[in-house]
């Protein structure tokens, strides 16, 4: 196999909170009906994960699945085991309509690390989303825009974000997430 | 004169001084104070020169209400216009310069001006357009441009930087006075999450000066506490030096931090834009003071009495040394109070109501302070400074009663609630007759999508006139329930309006007393607007500039329609006031900008070659956000000549193209086939799993919008490859067919784009250097035929391979995933080597697709063009009932015969015509222009046949083959050029399909 790269590999940067290019992610993108017995039994037999709730992302052991849209969803993995998970789950979807792709290499992703309140504080420099920790909890997924670029942030705990976008714009997200947290910069807002 | 008091000075810190200068000069000031106060207390009385005349002002204010102490602050990468020196801090090391004066600030030319006033009436611009048309051009515009404006535009790039921070929350107080602190914590008691900010860097706004009890403690120590329990409530966000600037739909405002003005920092932001998202919004923006309109009120010395107690009591800084009030309510003795205590002469107040009773006037009285009621000032006057003021009765005509010597004139016209933030998003104003003021209409407030209202005003910016009813009212704007903060009643006597002093001023007095200070609107003006039938006040305003510029009319605008008003002959409120709209006072261009500017200004959006690209030299083209290399041009080559070799190379041997950027869309589901049918001009449905084909989509008007190879993937499933530009774009019209026209279609579409690094290679060796990458693909002409695909390994990678050309020759387009898009790029070129493998732009990719005569959505097409005007007749099906834009090719002008139709243009001369250039005919048009009959589209010069090659839209084109026709050229002379088939290279496509 040839060599792999994510969009900007290694790029990172320190400031109130630290800012890490996450590697090679799978992502597969899954539409459907949602509500059909028969396409959640078949993703449940698939990735062993049941359809998340509106906004939700529910994960399993090393996959999760996040709702995207009333028939969307995205699932992540291993970045190796997406091509492998689009056949199983084409072929498990094959009796309803559906459409799964390998969206892997189409994203970029970025992990943020800190003080909760520094990455929301960053973060809101960049999104008109409602970050406080009531609207945008631990398990919850938001699809938004970074300044000019379409972007989804979700929490994996208090100290740990993570944005996805774009490929093709990994670098002026990163900029402006390295942008936003520089030191100086900090808000105070969030607590 | 102006000066500091040895005490005194509730905001300044003594101990640490400050340096800065002013028209070169250098000041000092102390910790605390404003540039204003600094200016003040350096003696330093004359800070400008007004817009129009040119007259010498002075500060008037202490906020952001100023309309004359506006400064050049800075120099360099730091310069900033307009500055209003009563809301700029004092930091060591500032540069201040005034504005408006030429050549100095002592000595104006322009104050000639003045003299000609007379010359200069309302609406002076309009009319100079009137006289003498050259007058226009040699007088008045020369004159104008070198006299008038405010602040020099700055000349460099700004160092500072500038970010947004977007919030929600559930209520947004805007103004840190007593009435927003009431406000905040009314509502921070009951739950709410609460963002509290004031524009100053002090909290509790004027009631510490004004000497308010509040709960039985000085207004001072109620604020601290207040501020410490708000402070210690988790829910509640307190920040000072950020303005409310506006307020919008919905509950969305702007608020204005100003994080280094006044200690300046390049490492951090300056300005920060919040975008606060509020389930309610409380305007605490408390009142401002009108002045009074008397001759001579402009002169330097001539201040808003409250601001000359704000000097005096927050920064120990003396306006004058004799201070006359004048005033038509109880503030006015405030002040004289404020002055007299810090030890300074008030030779008297004068009191334009009839009977000057009550405790502040009993209190003034009792302090020594001569009090004259019934009286008001007739004129003041003075070489550029406050010296002498004539007293009159203010019921006269303005005959002199006394003559007063005296440095500073503290005015006090009554207060106008800023109303300005209540009235952005369409809340209305009431008249309040008893305090001679616009106050915000509670029934009619701005309401939001629920059509409730959403913001409340509070406290003074609601009408609200003593502290205790400021506190009462905020205490309720912010829905706090139990007992609100408590201060006792005042016995307040009455204000009476003042719209003119003296009430019977002559012609003469009213022809000097200004209603605007910054615009040089006079009472007279205003009236002269009147008489020539300007009825509405926003008209006014435009005609005379009442209230226009940076301040806006914050001092002017009540005082300028009272004065129309009663032109007119109508009531105040049936006048109406202006429209205020955001933001409330100036905001940065920076702030609003944000984040946005040098690398961050736009995505730039990157292919995963990119960075080989920019290493190996690109010359880049920007394609929507994408940047493509355009050519490769070498050392010493010019990118002409780069274009050329990579056209040659590729034509003889085999070129490298990053095609990443093609928008690629997945269409799946049991209704694709009939989806795409609509979507293309042809027959999608029939297109055999594993082969591709070409097609047009147009929009529902008929128009060409796109075109692209499409690959059957399935036996549901398609893949329609779009343009680079094209991509977001025709998702979202796919997606808007489905979700709007077509929804219980079942067909699911995905963008794809970025999922793959796509490359071309093209040439006669393609084949050969795909091969020596090895893999399990047979690519030979049997088992990938032209217009077919497939997929397996080549080398290690994963590929999708389209047997697709845009050059004519053969071509593979290789589809990886992006990830191992840069290690295949590498393996191309190690594979290619002994070829010479050649990377080469969208140039070279224009040229050679001209050269097979291939159109270019956006060259070939602009909006206008159908696909039968490019003669791809053979793209669109005939059998189809229906598809977008069908109907609309029937119409009579898309079935004109004398269309403008593709050809080729090949010159006599063999030149390159000019891109854009028109064919003309004999005769001339309606307009008297020279008749056209085509118009190039695309036009190179074609390395391969080593000639201009053209391609235009030509009235009858394809039926004139041979003709020759006329390009005039810009300066003189034409090119002739020959009607040929727009396909100059392999017309039978034999290259292409081996």
């Amino acid at each position: 196999m040839s060599d792999r790269i994510s969009a900007l590999p290694g790029a990172a940067s320190s400031g109130s909170i630290r800012v890490e290019e996450a590697g090679l992610q799978g992502m597969v993108t899954i539409r459907g009906d949602l509500g059909d017995k028969g396409v959640s039994d078949a993703l449940k037999k698939v990735v062993g994960l049941t359809v998340p709730e509106k906004g939700q992302r529910g994960a399993g052991d090393g996959m999760a699945l996040l709702w995207m849209s009333p028939d969307e969803l995205m699932l992540t993995a291993a970045h190796s085991e997406a091509p492998d998970l689009v056949t199983k789950l084409g072929d498990a979807l094959s009796g309803h309509h559906h459409l799964v792709c390998n969206v892997s290499d189409a994203r970029a992703v970025f992990r943020l690390t800190g003080e909760g309140a520094a990455i929301r504080d960053a973060l809101a420099k960049l999104t008109p989303a409602d970050l406080r920790p009531s609207a945008l909890p631990v398990g919850m997924v938001r699809r938004t825009r970074l300044a000019q670029v379409a972007a989804a942030v979700w929490f994996e705990d208090e100290g740990t974000a993570t944005v996805v976008c774009f490929r093709s714009v990994a670098a002026y997200v990163f900029g402006l997430l390295a942008n936003a947290s520089k030191p100086g910069a900090e808000v105070g807002y969030f607590r | 004169m102006s000066h500091r008091l040895s005490t005194g000075g509730r905001l300044i810190d003594r101990s640490e001084r400050r340096s800065f200068r002013f028209n070169g000069k250098t000041m000092t000031g102390f910790a605390g104070d404003t540039l204003a106060a600094a200016l003040l207390g350096s003696g330093q009385t004359l800070v400008g020169r007004s817009f129009k005349y040119h007259r010498p002002r002075g500060i008037v204010t202490s906020g952001g209400e100023e309309p004359n102490a506006l400064m050049n602050l800075g120099t360099a990468k730091t310069f900033e216009p307009n500055a209003r020196a009563t809301t700029t801090e004092l930091f060591d090391g500032l540069t201040a310069e005034s504005q408006n004066h030429w050549p100095s600030l002592e000595f104006d030319v322009g104050e000639i001006n003045a003299k000609l006033s007379r010359f200069l009436p309302a609406g002076f611009y309009y009319k100079t357009f009137l006289w003498p048309r050259a007058f226009w051009k040699h007088v008045y515009e020369p004159v104008i441009r070198a006299s008038a404006g405010l602040g020099k535009a700055p000349r460099h790039r700004d160092a500072d930087h500038y970010e947004y921070m977007h919030v929600t929350t559930d209520v947004l107080v805007v103004g840190g006075g007593i009435a927003g602190l009431t406000a905040a914590k009314a509502a921070a008691v009951s739950g709410a999450e609460v963002m509290l900010v004031e524009q100053t860097a002090n909290w509790g706004g004027r009631a510490p000066v004004d000497g308010a009890v509040i709960d039985g403690q000085p207004a001072e120590d109620w604020v601290a506490a207040t501020v410490a329990e708000l402070e210690a409530m988790p829910n509640v966000r307190l920040r000072t030096r950020a303005m409310g600037a506006g307020v919008y739909d919905h509950g969305y405002s702007l608020v204005y931090e100003r994080l280094t003005d006044h200690a300046p920092d390049p490492s951090r932001p300056r300005h920060r834009l919040w975008k606060v998202r509020a389930g309610r919004i409380v305007t605490a923006t408390g009142s401002i003071e009108r002045p009074l309109s008397f001759a001579g009120n402009d002169l330097p010395g001539v201040m808003l009495a409250a601001a000359v107690r704000d000097y005096v009591v927050n920064y120990g800084v003396a306006p004058g040394k004799r201070t006359v009030v004048v005033t038509n309510n109880d503030d006015g003795y405030r002040t004289a109070l404020a002055l007299k205590e810090a030890g300074l002469e008030v030779p008297v107040v004068l009191d334009a109501r009839k009977q000057a009773t009550g405790p502040l006037a009993d209190a003034a009285r009792e302090a020594g302070i001569r009090v004259a009621a019934g009286r008001g000032i007739a004129k003041v006057t003075g070489k550029g400074k406050v010296e002498v003021v004539h007293i009159c009765d203010q019921a006269g005509a303005g005959a002199v009663v006394e003559e007063v010597r005296a440095d500073c004139v503290a005015m006090s016209g009554g207060w106008s609630p800023v109303v300005h933030l209540w009235s952005h998003c369409g809340g209305k104003l009431t008249w309040d007759d008893e305090n001679a003021c616009f106050r915000p209409d509670p029934d009619r407030a701005p309401t939001g999508a629920d059509g409730t209202p959403f913001v409340a005003a509070a406290g003074a910016a609601n009408g609200a006139v003593t502290t205790a009813e400021v506190l009462a009212d905020a205490w309720a704007a912010g829905g706090g329930s139990g007992e609100a903060p408590k201060a006792d009643a005042e016995d307040r006597q009455p204000m009476m309006p003042v719209w003119a002093m003296p009430a019977q001023a002559p012609y003469a007095l009213r022809a000097k007393s200004w209603l605007d200070f910054q615009n040089d609107v006079k009472v007279t003006d205003v009236e002269l607007a009147a008489r020539e039938g300007f009825q509405s006040v926003e008209h006014t305003k435009r005609y005379t500039t009442l209230g226009m510029a940076t301040d806006q009319g914050k001092l002017s605008n009540i005082n300028g329609l009272a004065v129309l008003a009663r032109e007119l002959g109508e009531d105040i409120p049936a006048v109406g006031t202006t429209t205020f709209r955001p933001p409330y006072t100036p905001i940065s261009m920076g702030a609003i900008g944000g984040e946005a500017r040098g690398e961050l200004f736009q995505p730039v959006r990157r292919t995963p070659i990119h960075d080989w690209h920019e290493e190996n030299g690109a010359h880049w083209e920007p394609v929507g956000h994408w940047r493509r290399p355009y050519a490769f041009p070498k050392e010493g080559e010019s990118t002409h000549d780069a274009v050329t070799r990579e056209v040659r190379a590729t034509r003889e041997r085999v070129g490298l193209l990053d095609a990443s950027t093609l928008g690629k869309l997945i269409v799946k589901g049991p209704d694709a086939g009939r989806f795409l049918d609509m979507l293309y001009t042809n027959m999608m449905s029939t297109l055999p799993v594993g082969k591709c084909r070409y097609g047009l989509m147009c929009t529902e008007n008929g128009f060409l919008t796109d075109d692209g190879v499409v690959a059957r993937l399935s036996d549901d499933a398609w893949l329609c490859h779009t343009t680079t530009g094209g991509a977001d774009r025709i998702h979202a019209h796919m997606e808007e067919w489905l979700q709007t026209e077509w929804w219980d279609w079942k067909v699911y579409v995905a963008n794809v784009t970025e999922q793959y690094a796509q490359v071309a290679v093209v040439g006669p060796k393609a084949r050969e250097v795909l091969q020596a990458l090895g893999g399990d693909m047979d690519l030979s002409k049997e088992a990938l035929p032209f217009m077919q695909w497939a997929e397996g390994r080549i080398g290690d990678f994963d590929a999708r391979v389209f047997r697709i050309s845009f050059s004519g020759e053969l071509s593979y387009e290789v589809a990886v995933p992006a990830s191992q898009g840069r290690a295949f790029w590498d393996a191309l070129l190690d594979a290619g080597r002994k070829h010479s493998i050649t990377p080469y732009g969208t140039e070279a990719l224009h040229v050679m697709r001209a050269e097979k005569g291939f159109i270019m959505i956006g060259d070939e097409t602009d909006g206008t063009v159908i696909p039968q005007d490019l003669g791809l007749n053979w793209a669109i099906s005939k059998k189809k009932e229906d598809y977008l834009g069908k109907r609309a090719q029937e119409r009579d002008h898309m079935t004109d015969p004398l269309r403008w139709k593709l050809v080729g243009l090949e010159t006599l001369d063999g030149s390159v015509i000019p891109d854009g250039a028109y064919a003309a005919e004999e005769g001339l048009n309606l307009n008297g222009q020279r008749k056209t009959e085509g118009r190039v589209t695309s036009t190179y010069y074609s390395p391969t046949l080593d000639r201009g090659i053209a391609m235009g839209l030509v009235e009858r084109g394809p039926d004139r083959m041979g003709e020759v026709i006329d390009f005039p050229l810009i300066g003189g002379g034409s090119v002739k050029a020959k009607i040929v088939s727009p396909v100059f290279y392999d017309p039978d496509g034999e290259k292409q399909n081996v």
